[in-house]
């Protein structure tokens, strides 16, 4: 969710789901909601038949979504940057844009300094050994104060930048690296221009299909900006809509189990910040605009201290910032495929997996298990055996020569304990402990928390390496060993620390040591008067639980932040303060008060000339048409895949993008790409509705429902090769292979890309060595590429090179 | 008579059925039967733990003369405002993963080099992980880089937690693992 945050200042869905029925029109680009989210389509679905609204679906296959959607646009997988930059250019090109929103509520008319540039493909300051952009030289021309310069006419006004960058992007080209038909572009490009009146809305869904690519953050920042273009953001029915794809990835993000952050959005910090002035210099935005709140920069360091507060208790005092040094400073990226690159190095020595599978989710299984092999030791927590606590005795590995402990936990399940999950929508929702522990089974945060305890314990008895984290953790639970998640739920919202009462809201927290909150934007679900999540007024009485009519039922759970339901709300209505649709309001400021939907907005602030800008988030206050904050490129450019059947119409000397990161290239390892010449096929891998990643194949009813590993290949391409439904096929690319049956089908057609014809097999991912059917031992990860985009190094799984042979 | 979900819950099993958690009417027999497993039975809240819809669900559950607690049912809220009832074919088994046989009945430990799992106590387990995760802390943990700077990070040892987790255990896992000075983290957001 880098691309969101660099562009409105969260990354997180930025409406809800019952909220996708205000729409008028909805694109839903890398995603398949009516078979991967069934019950959250029917928002979609209520949009359509409800008011009339168009669904419109660019997907490289033609799913349940498409048979339902008014336009199916046949795409070739990830090439949405080209797509969503026809659209934007048509929109600029014919200023169908929505003017006075961009005027006022984008960053249009910020003046960028000298020197920004864009030739061939690549944007300036980039640093050849490194392999990476210099961020900071894409920023805007400042005044004494700091201030950017504004002015819309200017030559290198962020506007006028714009429209040069996407000029690019015309139909023709857009048909050539898409393989949408000009014409058929051309009658959606119509749709979506008209979405720029005050009285219309779109939305956008999307799902892995956009992030999971070298180039997924730039194809979703792609959409958000024709949605700033459109002034779509902030309004019911609008919005970026990133559909998460399991229970509460959403909440776990919040919490940061994630090396880049920490709770609440706030950045891991970096070697050489020696203080907390000096992370919070590097970390926390600046204000740009004289009327820009800047929100989140000017508190970041009462949340800091408050989490530091949260953590380390009574250790962490002002006379030695707050514990600061705890935390860890990574000097390198630490995210997923980074875990088994080190492993790969020999660097690695434990891994503790809890409820994730590495040898099934992250990109080139055998590479993986690989990896795993190389550990000291495993430790998976899991109701069931997964192809990680089973990885020495894959088919074809031989235990003997593998040297790893492995620690298979009984876990409980999700129905055994209690807890919030927070779904895509950002509503936070408890759910009760409905099922006591089945057997030995224990929670995965008491296994935590005991194995932290035990650590603890040898480092009194033993000493060790800088034990005072470990030794001075505050862990304030009536049974440490064994806390409860309600305790836990009180702790992240947060206290004052000198009366010991639980906070309603962020606001209130301080920088001086005296409050504490576990995730700043959590704080306000748990306050005195008790859980929120817990709330139930839903639609048993829509009159009495819904009273703006718009389905934010506000006692319904709670929704980060505030219980605020739509993000950056304060767009939805005009300067004056008057929703640019009355018919579907947002917010709007009557009688001295905004009403609605919780402000994203400070609550007394009304509207007016010097009224704070609308984007609290940002340091502009407004939304970013150009951001510094992505690390390929402050405005989207179209690349190819690292494997890719052509070489990039653009640009054909930088096809993909130049600073995805080639694990292996990088290690010294050999290179595992493969080409068109060996393998000609584009694939694309996938989700079924019947199952959830891996977990699904000890669900019997599940198993019935699809039984087998398959791949779906177009019919055009099975007659060449004479496959036929039910036969055995290989399927390879550099790195791996499946042998399963072949689906022959008319859902994924070929495509004419710059001239030539390009088949895509589809490939779902759910099998593997484990689960009710045996024999279905294949991976479908053990064809993805071992590389990583640019700023999240998210994997590429959706766009990979593969042969596919009868046998 | 059109009866909804709520009001089928409210009047209770004297009264009239409404339809099932699939969304189809069912036969009268089965009717009958599914009014007779939640009859007397206790209701509570869950939430489906497949994707990120959330939708919410209703678990009924019953006391057996055994003293285990058995689970009847799960079905769609109606009340909510996402899910207003219904599921799809994951929400709707979930009872099957919730009472699954196929569950890891016990620690189990795989030596170095070993063919097969052993059966091993929770104290074993736990015992001997604590052991590594310090020894591997100690030998990996960096106080200060090649520059001089406080970085004080364990570079050996990876932590990541999965989207099942409840927010509030997410949270304690990541407090815990920066506690232990683990940079490798990482759960589903991105893979
Ligand atoms: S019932 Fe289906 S749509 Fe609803 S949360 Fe579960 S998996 Fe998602």
């Amino acid at each position: 969710m880098v691309s969101l945050a660099a562009t409105f200042g969260r990354g997180a869905m930025t409406n809800h789901w019952r909220d996708i029925r205000h729409a008028d029109l909805i694109l839903v680009n890398g995603a398949n909601p009516a078979e991967a989210h069934p019950v959250g389509f029917r928002w979609l679905m209520r949009a359509k038949l409800d008011r009339g609204a168009k669904i419109i679906h660019a997907d490289p296959r033609f799913t349940r979504t498409s048979a339902v959607a008014d336009t199916y646009i046949r795409i070739r997988t990830g090439t949405d940057v080209a797509y969503f930059g026809g659209l934007i250019n048509y929109v600029l090109t014919n200023r169908l844009y929505h003017d006075d929103y961009v005027r006022w509520a984008t960053n249009a008319g910020f003046v960028v300094k000298d020197g920004y540039a864009f030739h061939d493909g690549m944007f300036n300051g980039f640093d050849q050994e490194q392999g990476v952009y210099n961020t900071k030289l894409w920023a805007y021309e400042t005044d004494d104060e700091g201030h950017a310069r504004v002015d819309l006419d200017h030559p290198r006004s962020v506007l006028n930048l714009l429209r040069a960058h996407y000029q690019r992007y015309d139909p023709d080209t857009v048909a050539r690296i898409t393989g949408i038909p000009r014409e058929q572009f051309l009658q959606v490009a119509r749709q979506v221009g008209e979405m720029g009146r005050p009285d219309k809305v779109m939305t956008i869904v999307y799902a892995v299909g956009l992030t999971h690519h070298t180039t997924g953050v730039q194809l979703i920042r792609s959409g958000a900006l024709l949605q700033l273009l459109l002034g779509n953001m902030g309004r019911p029915g609008g919005g970026m809509n990133a559909e998460r794809g399991h229970a509460n990835i959403q909440g776990n993000t919040d919490h940061a189990i994630s090396w880049d952050i920490l709770p609440g959005y706030l950045r891991i910090p970096a070697p050489g910040q020696e203080d907390i002035n000096a992370y919070l210099g590097e970390s926390a935005s600046v204000k740009l605009h004289p009327r820009a709140v800047n929100f989140f920069g000017e508190n970041y360091r009462r949340y800091l201290v408050s989490l530091l507060k949260a953590w380390y208790g009574d250790a962490a005092t002002k006379d030695n910032e707050f514990a600061f040094d705890y935390l860890p400073k990574p000097a390198a990226n630490a995210s997923w495929i980074s875990i088994f690159d080190q492993a790969l190095r020999g660097k690695m020595q434990g891994i503790m997996l809890s409820g994730m599978t590495a040898t099934s989710i992250g990109p080139d299984s055998n590479q993986v298990i690989q990896a795993l092999t190389n550990l000291k030791w495993l430790c998976v927590m899991d109701p069931f055996a997964t192809t990680s606590s089973e990885f020495w005795q894959a088919p074809g590995m031989d235990p003997a020569k593998i040297q790893t402990e492995v620690f298979m936990l009984p876990a409980t399940h999700w129905i055994e304990k209690d807890g919030s999950f927070t779904n895509s929508g950002r509503w936070v929702q408890w759910k009760d402990q409905v099922l006591p522990p089945e057997g030995e089974a224990r929670h995965d945060h008491w296994i935590l928390a005991e194995l932290f305890l035990r650590v603890r314990d040898l480092y009194e008895a033993q000493g060790g390496k800088f034990p005072d984290p470990v030794l001075k953790m505050a862990l304030p639970y009536a049974n440490p060993r064994k806390p409860e998640l309600d305790e836990i739920a009180q702790e992240i919202n947060g206290r004052d620390l000198r009366t010991g009462k639980r906070l309603s809201t962020f606001v209130d927290l301080k920088d001086d040591g005296t409050t504490s909150a576990g995730d700043w934007i959590y704080t306000g679900h748990y306050p005195e008067e008790g859980n929120l999540a817990k709330r139930r007024d839903g639609v048993q009485d829509p009159a009495k639980n819904d009273p703006s009519g718009m389905g934010f039922y506000p006692n319904w759970a709670w929704s980060w932040p505030a219980n605020r339901r739509v993000l950056y709300n304060r767009a939805s209505a005009d300067e004056s303060g008057r929703p640019w649709d009355p018919s579907r309001p947002g917010i709007a400021w009557e009688n001295g008060k905004w009403v609605g939907d919780v402000p994203d907005y400070p609550p007394t602030s009304g509207p007016g000339p010097d009224a704070p800008l609308p984007f609290i988030m940002t340091g502009e206050g407004v939304g970013r048409l150009f951001s510094n904050a992505v690390a390929d490129g402050p405005f989207p450019e179209h690349y190819e895949p690292i494997e890719s059947p052509i070489a990039n119409p653009l640009h054909p000397q930088v096809s993909a993008t130049p600073v995805a990161f080639r694990y292996d290239e990088r290690a010294g390892r050999p290179n595992r790409f493969g080409t068109v010449a060996d393998y000609p096929y584009v694939a694309t891998s996938y989700r079924l509705t019947e199952h959830e990643h891996y977990v699904t194949q000890n669900v019997e009813h599940l198993v019935q429902l699809q039984p087998e590993a398959f791949v779906e290949v177009p019919a055009a391409l099975a007659r060449e090769k004479g496959i036929s439904t039910g036969d055995r096929v290989r399927v390879s690319s550099r790195r791996g292979k499946l042998e399963v049956r072949a689906v022959v089908t008319s859902r994924l057609g070929p495509l004419d890309i710059d001239g030539r014809r390009v088949y895509q097999i589809g490939i779902p991912i759910h099998w593997g060595f484990v689960g009710i059917n045996t024999g279905q031992h294949w991976l479908a990860n053990a064809l993805t590429p071992f590389v990583g985009d640019a700023s999240a190094r998210t994997p590429e799984y959706k766009a990979f090179l593969v042969n596919i042979e009868k046998l | 008579m059109e009866v909804s979900r709520r009001q089928f819950l409210s009047i209770g099993p004297a009264g009239v059925l409404g339809g099932s958690a699939l969304g189809f009417d069912l036969t009268e027999s089965i009717r009958v039967k599914q009014r007779l497993r939640i009859e007397g039975a206790t209701l509570s809240h869950s939430l489906c733990p497949y994707c990120a819809v959330g939708c919410s669900l209703i678990a009924h559950t019953k006391k057996a003369a055994n003293g285990k607690t058995e689970l009847l049912q799960i079905e769609g809220d109606p009340d909510s405002p996402v899910n207003e009832g219904t599921l799809c074919p994951k929400g709707a088994t979930s009872l099957q993963l919730a009472i699954s046989r196929r569950r890891v009945p016990h620690p189990l430990y795989r030596a170095p080099g070993a063919a097969e799992w052993k059966q091993v106590s929770w104290e074993f387990a736990l015992d001997r992980l604590a052991r590594n995760i310090k020894a591997s802390r100690d030998a990996t943990f960096v106080t200060q880089d090649a520059d001089g700077n406080v970085v004080n990070r364990c570079e050996g040892v990876a932590f990541a937690g999965g989207a099942a987790f409840s927010s509030e255990e997410g949270y304690l896992a990541t407090k815990l693992m920066r506690g232990l000075g683990l940079v490798h983290l990482e759960q589903q957001a991105r893979v």
